[in-house]
């Protein structure tokens, strides 16, 4: 599970393990771009990360793949303080 | 429920400590319940097709993952316009319900706990409107 980690000056690296699909050229809503920032499809699995928290005044490193067996609601947004 | 939520943003995990204590805090009476991920890079939003190159940032975009790392259903907005958190938890209680069932069931359109689902197979074929009304889609 998500484990704790000491904040310092340093950010921790962002480990990006999941796969890069390969340019298939089909239907991309937003062409070009190097590829990247394609839509996932849905009934396709979630590409998994790893990122930095926070979490209930501590800060943690967490991974999706820590979440297999349960429901999760991923939820992005603009950032903090956006209003909305 | 059972649905651990994880957000994401460009922001800093520092940035996010103070949008809890600041604010968001003040709106529930308690810490944020849920994991504040930090995604600077932008590179998760890549991952997921909903960062926007343009402004930087990350779009309005919602995914429910199941249990087996699938995703169901995902949801992407413009930033000025707020996401019905109703719909999500609708949604979530029909993947869990088609889940729950094996596949053996379906859930038409504006179906919520307690509504009818449907049971696809041979005899349903050219029957649904024997069994499901059109009103059933909306809300009474």
């Amino acid at each position: 599970m998500p484990e704790e980690f000491k904040p310092g000056c340093q950010r921790p690296p962002i480990k990006k393990t999941a796969p890069v699909e390969p340019k298939t050229g089909g239907e991309s809503s937003e062409p070009g771009k190097e590829g990247k920032g394609q839509m996932v499809k849905v009934g396709k699995t979630a590409p998994d990360f790893t990122a930095p928290a926070y979490y209930q005044g501590k800060f943690m490193n967490v991974s999706l793949s820590e979440y297999r067996g349960k429901w999760v609601l991923l939820c992005f947004y603009p950032g903090d303080f956006t209003f909305v | 429920m059972g649905v651990e939520v994880l957000s994401v943003s460009v922001d800093s995990v520092f940035v996010h400590k103070m949008w809890n204590d600041y604010e968001l805090s003040k709106m529930i009476n308690r810490d944020i319940p849920f994991m504040m991920l930090s995604d600077q890079d932008g590179s998760i939003g890549k991952l997921y097709g909903i960062y926007d190159e343009d402004s930087g940032v990350e779009t309005r975009g919602r995914f429910i993952i199941d249990p087996d790392g699938v995703i169901q259903g995902f949801e992407v907005l413009t930033p000025p316009v707020g996401r019905n958190v109703n719909e999500t938890i609708r949604q979530i209680q029909a993947f869990q319900l088609v889940r729950g069932s094996g596949g053996t069931e379906a859930t038409p359109s504006g179906w919520k706990p307690g509504k009818q689902t449907l049971k696809p197979g041979p005899e349903l074929v050219g029957n649904v409107w024997k069994v499901w009304q059109v009103k059933e889609a909306f809300d009474e």
